[in-house]
């Protein structure tokens, strides 16, 4: 780094312009973080405020939007790694997830812990993820467009059966009260007339949604980069015949990576019935999260759902505050312009 | 990808044989039909397969030509239909232009089309299991745009009191001329998709679904020819788009949502995807079942049913109940020459 710093000087002086792309890059980037460092710390002027509202607005639309980026990112992790090894596009994944928000709503309201609502969460649909994969796609095998279209009946019928025994009506986990109540963020606002500074509050429960993603990550990266069963995967991902054939049982891996994302679908469900509320059509939404996620970050990529995770929910909740009614347009027009550069996503890798 | 594999048999002679007995004779009970139907099943049943059956047929064309499965058909038709809610007449009082109905209809369908292409567009540099992902993102999307947007769509509620036309002294509200507009534009469709099947372009686009870079390598515009496929499927869904809306009276982001769009590929899929008279069929078991749902396991649970059927037609037969015919062909002639040993 301190090479480069030194011939970025070095090269101001001698040939005007003559700076790497590398080395522009660099600086591009440290000017975004200063200005985004100032935007963070400092009280805003009165015309930033005039541009973006107000620095509580603001600044609560990009906390929110990353609150709903963990979300999306546990949701969609689980779909694009079924995706990337199985070659199957799992269209009941929006299901799994309102499914794993009911049953959340049921075991946490009748135990009363909610940590058990969402163990339960995960283990049910893990366990349905498996049931799945051994009685449907089994049976597909190599047919992905029948899968594909498996599935989606799947979603027919499981939306519907699910509006049978729960109803129209919204429910809403409640979360612990260890949870609950809001924490002063380092965000400063304004500084009162006696001195006193006034930085903002946000729910202690979103952050905490936000530090579970980031686990949740991490977690899926050890696994998938440093165990055996990651190194399975991966090369299931570029060619299960060939790990086939060196010997490993690619159906249990199969199985595995599907209890994995039916699991962390019924997961998020439950997180996501705690942060916001469980409702018929709820499937449908993060199906469209997760489709789009995928396409933006590129299919069979954990870092490329983080990434497209980051970009769709920042992109949904800025917008929901500076163009309300055109809110959806922003995230399609990511999504094409996504597919218009890359057509196989931030992350993905060409086949 | 077997569901959407070849069978094209050759169309060939001249005068009736070239045209084929069997649609000579379903085209007669078709015309005949309302000699027998009462209103009801005249138009909730007759008018409203057909109209189904064009949208499948929209899906069964870029599907079983072009080896493209979208999910955003109901799109491109919900999109003439907000078209026609919007240029002519409609009872919401917002909006609604007053155009005469036929620059409306003909804007309509251009619109689609048009829309439809752009969507080609955009999926058509993916392939495969890809454009049915973003086929369905796009049609998700549109839905929450028209249910968001007020300006242009009325959000939620959308439009009501749009009706068919009356001209050359026929209202074509009522059920018989109604009945007969939608087989007309379906009649014309269907033969148009089979001439089209054979044309020079329907040959490129068979050899494309089933080589794409054999084709590229030959010279072929793989891209464009797609594209046109695209936007030929939209004249179709357009065309259906009209007839749904003038149907209903009424269009509303319902109407253009996920179920739906579901639904057309239900259709499409339980009738068969490898000839165009699949959809047709599909659509009529659908329509059937939506109608005597309401017997069989209550109006509520009809979703669970179709979704039933649809799994059933999926891992049973991949060709839909074309596929089931073709299959049942043989053991009925085997069981003709066992009994006559």
């Amino acid at each position: 780094m301190s090479v480069s710093d030194g011939s970025v000087t070095r090269a101001g002086i001698t040939r005007a312009g003559g700076l790497t792309w590398r080395q522009s890059w660099l600086l591009v980037a440290l000017l975004a973080i200063a200005v985004l460092a100032w935007m963070a710390l400092a009280i805003w002027p009165a015309w930033l405020n005039h541009i973006l509202l107000s620095k509580k607005a603001f600044v609560s639309a990009i906390l929110n939007g990353l609150t709903l980026a963990g979300l999306y990112f546990i949701v969609a992790s689980g779909f694009t790694l079924v995706f990337g090894l199985m070659r199957n596009v799992n269209l009941a994944h929006g299901s799994l997830y309102l499914l794993g928000a009911y049953i959340g709503y049921e075991v946490a309201t009748r135990t009363g812990y909610w940590l058990i609502g969402v163990a339960a969460g995960f283990l049910v649909l893990a366990v349905v993820g498996v049931a799945m994969q051994v009685l449907v796609f089994r049976r597909l095998e190599g047919d992905d467009l029948r899968q594909t279209l498996v599935t989606l009946g799947i979603s027919i019928v499981a939306a519907d059966l699910m509006l049978a025994v729960w109803g129209g009506t919204t429910y809403q986990i409640s979360p612990p009260l260890w949870l609950e109540g809001a924490v002063k963020t380092p965000f400063l606002l304004a500084v009162r007339s006696n001195g006193a500074a006034v930085y903002l509050p946000y729910p202690f429960f979103r952050l905490v949604v936000l530090a579970i993603a980031i686990v949740i990550g991490l977690g899926l990266w050890l696994m998938l980069n440093r165990t055996r069963i990651g190194m399975m995967i991966r090369s299931g991902v570029d060619d299960s015949a060939m790990l086939s054939a060196s010997g490993v049982n690619v159906h249990a891996v199969f199985a595995v990576v599907f209890a994995v994302g039916a699991g962390l679908a019924g997961f998020a469900g439950v997180i996501g019935g705690s942060v916001l509320s469980v409702a018929p059509g709820e499937d449908i939404r993060y199906l469209l999260a997760s489709l789009v996620v995928v396409i933006v970050g590129g299919m069979g990529s954990i870092t490329g759902a983080a990434i497209g995770a980051l970009l769709i929910g920042l992109a949904e909740q800025i917008s929901l505050i500076y163009f309300p009614t055109y809110g959806i347009v922003l995230t399609f027009v990511i999504m094409v312009a996504t597919l218009a550069v890359r057509p196989q996503g931030i992350m993905g890798k060409v086949r | 990808m077997s569901i959407v594999a070849a069978t094209d048999a050759q169309v060939a002679g001249n005068g009736p044989a070239r045209i084929g007995i069997p649609h000579i004779v379903l085209v007669a009970a078709l015309v005949l039909y309302p000699l027998v139907a009462s209103d009801f099943f005249l138009t909730q049943i007759g008018g409203y397969s057909l109209i189904w059956g064009l949208l499948g047929l929209s899906l069964m064309l870029l599907a079983g030509y072009g080896g493209m499965v979208s999910l955003a058909q109901i799109t491109v038709a919900g999109i003439a239909a907000y078209a026609v809610a919007i240029l002519g007449h409609n009872n919401t009082s917002v909006l609604g232009f007053g155009w005469p109905w036929w620059i409306t209809v003909i804007v309509a369908v251009g619109l689609a089309s048009i829309a439809s292409a752009l969507i080609g567009a955009i999926s058509v540099r993916t392939e495969g299991i890809y454009t049915i992902m973003i086929t369905l993102a796009i049609a998700t999307a549109f839905f929450y745009f028209t249910n968001q947007n007020y300006a242009l769509f009325n959000g939620h509620s959308g439009f009501a009191g749009i009706a068919a036309p009356a001209f050359w002294g026929v209202n074509w509200r009522d059920p018989v001329p109604f009945y007969y507009l939608c087989l007309f534009v379906a009649a014309v469709c269907y033969a148009a998709v089979l001439y089209g099947a054979q044309s020079t372009f329907g040959l490129t686009l068979r050899a494309i679904r089933d080589n794409p870079r054999r084709m590229r390598a030959l010279g072929y515009d793989v891209t464009a020819h797609k594209i046109f496929a695209w936007l030929l499927s939209g004249v179709v869904a357009g065309l259906s788009g009209v007839l749904l809306v003038w149907f209903n009276g009424r269009v509303s982001p319902g109407t253009v949502g996920v179920g739906p769009a579901i639904n057309v590929l239900v259709v499409a899929v339980v009738g068969g995807l490898r000839h165009p008279i699949g959809p047709f069929l599909g659509a009529v078991v659908f329509v059937l079942l939506q109608v005597f749902a309401i017997d069989l396991v209550g109006a509520e649970r009809f979703n669970t049913l179709i979704g039933l059927v649809f799994l059933v037609i999926v891992f049973v037969s991949p060709d839909g109940i074309l596929g089931l015919w073709e299959r049942a062909k043989p053991h009925l002639a085997q069981k003709s020459l066992r009994s006559e040993i």
